[in-house]
């Protein structure tokens, strides 16, 4: 009798099923008990990743919801490659879809947020952007454009999800107040720094990042945002090492990406 | 098949210990008995971040060993490109001075189970898995070992026992083992056979290097115990007298502690490299 890894795969992420035969004890019993040790494995270690990798997330749950999403989940999207640190890219839309979690609209983004966070640690060292770079004669800065850090992450929510980020991680924070924020990630060292932007950082950091020039930028943000506050935004991104060259007109376009 | 006349690993005969990011400083501060470290190769293949920065740094200080928990050597279908190049990579900017993997399987049909299942020792498996270590020796360039797994069942297709099928292994290619001797004693509780008897079958020649972690306790539908492999304790006593048993035969070896579930304080993951410590001393010289 060949156990198969087809068998054994489908037998241990259903629990309902029937253990496939030819497996058994020292006896030649079957294994009972035996075969939920590599069931609890596979479950019990993918429903911890997640708790680890969301960790707002599960205490906005609370744990008990967690583990049971989280189950939902590893079935629906097991981990595509056994980098773990990566798991869970699937998680925000899922949270997005799932219709008993509709009234907790901020939930996907804030899971975007945590995504984000881990990425932000995990991605390619850079070396920042000297900010006497920027010291060119302005009508040539409006004419510039921005290159970004790979720590560097944008996430854009109608909801105050970094505030409710910090309420839940750290001591003493103040409550959520209603409204959208834009969130700007950066990683000076090696820890990442979430930090909310001004209004219309998030517009102007978008059309940079889709390869806008400064001034471009500027209008598109200026748009919805009259008083936008250039200054504020690009100091937030400075002192975050967020920016890694500035390309000004007519100049070859050349990232500056540092392999580990 | 590699040249298999050199030592099984470049790894000193000392202590090591599976490197916890908790325990950076003190590591560097404090090693007390430590001669070497041991990382999971699937924790250091992001991008860069503290978890490199703090690697670069641990290598300038100590030898470090790569091992592998997510090739699935052993599995149905054919080993991930992708990943065998990420460990190509790992050991190529690190020169790391041993690199293992499991006699195992993990992924199935891409699907990444996050767990070392098992295998039947049969004839059809033992080709799979040579082919698949020659595949990775080949491709990462340099001789690996394969660790015993923990086992908490059998299959009736087996007609090797796992002792002649790992001999077998390194025989075909070349490839060492590394030996988690507490991996032997669960899987001798479990499927009920002589853990001395087991090394006693065992190529030790080829081992380099020792595995030791905690266990956990439980048991089956028979009320026969059912040790499950949980690296989060101490190691046993029978697990220490088997560890004597294993270096009276082979002499000393590289020998690490795994702890990798309620991570101790550094004085505590110490105190056990101090007890391997102690198992080598008492070796004659």
């Amino acid at each position: 009798m060949t156990v198969t890894q087809d068998d054994f795969h489908a037998a241990l992420l259903d629990p309902g099923r029937a253990i496939p035969e030819g497996l058994c004890d020292a006896r030649t019993h079957p294994p009972g008990r035996r075969f939920n040790v590599y069931r609890n494995n596979v479950a019990v270690s993918l429903t911890e990743a997640m708790h680890q990798a969301f960790p707002v997330i599960a205490k906005l749950l609370g744990a008990q919801n967690m583990d049971g999403l989280a189950g939902l989940f590893l079935r629906r999207h097991p981990p595509s490659t056994p980098l773990m640190m990566f798991y869970g890219e699937a998680f925000p839309d899922f949270l997005a879809g799932m219709e008993q979690l509709s009234h907790l609209g901020y939930l996907p983004d804030v899971a975007r947020l945590e995504l984000a966070i881990r990425q932000s640690y995990h991605a390619a060292d850079s070396t920042p952007l000297d900010p006497k770079a920027l010291s060119i004669d302005p009508e040539a800065l409006m004419a510039a454009r921005l290159d970004f850090a790979p720590a560097m992450r944008l996430i854009r929510s109608p909801w105050p999800i970094h505030a409710i980020w910090r309420f839940n991680t750290e001591d003493g924070a103040p409550k959520p107040q209603p409204g959208g924020q834009d969130v700007l990630i950066t990683r000076p060292e090696y820890d990442p720094i979430p930090q909310p932007l001004p209004t219309g950082g998030g517009d102007w950091i978008e059309a940079l990042q889709a390869g806008a020039t400064i001034g471009a930028a500027y209008e598109t943000a200026a748009e919805t945002t009259p008083d936008f506050d250039l200054g504020a935004t690009l100091a937030l991104l400075l002192q975050g090492g967020a920016l890694t060259s500035l390309t000004e007109e007519g100049q070859e376009h050349e990232p500056t990406h540092l392999d580990p | 098949m590699l040249d298999a006349s050199r030592a099984p690993s470049g790894l000193p005969s000392l202590p090591g210990v599976g490197y916890k990011p908790q325990h950076f400083s003190e590591i560097l501060d404090a090693p007390g008995p430590v001669g070497w470290l041991e990382i999971h190769a699937e924790n250091y293949m992001g991008d860069g971040g503290r978890p490199l920065a703090q690697l670069r740094h641990l290598s300038e200080r100590f030898p470090i060993s790569v091992h592998g928990v997510g090739l699935s050597i052993g599995g149905a279908g054919a080993l991930d490109p992708d990943h065998l190049a990420r460990l190509k990579h790992l050991t190529g900017w690190l020169n790391p001075a041993s690199f293992s993997e499991h006699l195992a399987w993990s992924t199935h049909d891409s699907h990444f189970l996050n767990d070392l299942l098992p295998l039947p020792y049969t004839d059809a498996t033992l080709t799979r898995v040579c082919d698949h270590i020659d595949q990775v020796q080949d491709v990462v360039g340099r001789r690996m070992l394969l660790e015993n797994p923990s086992s908490y069942l059998a299959f009736a297709e087996s007609t090797w026992s796992e002792p002649d099928f790992l001999r077998e292994i390194t025989r075909r290619t070349g490839c060492g083992l590394l030996l988690d001797v507490n991996n032997v004693f669960v899987s001798a509780t479990n499927l009920d056979f002589s853990p001395q008897g087991y090394i006693d079958a065992y190529p030790l020649e080829k081992v380099g290097e020792i595995h030791l972690g905690g266990h956990d306790e439980d048991h089956d539908d028979h009320g026969r115990p059912l040790l499950i492999d949980s690296h989060g304790r101490e190691v046993v006593d029978p697990v220490w007298s088997l560890l004597d048993y294993v270096l009276d035969r082979s002499g000393p070896k590289p020998i690490l502690i795994e702890w990798d579930t309620d991570v101790p304080d550094w004085p505590v993951l110490r105190a056990e490299a101090a007890r391997a410590q102690t198992a080598l001393e008492r070796l004659p010289a």
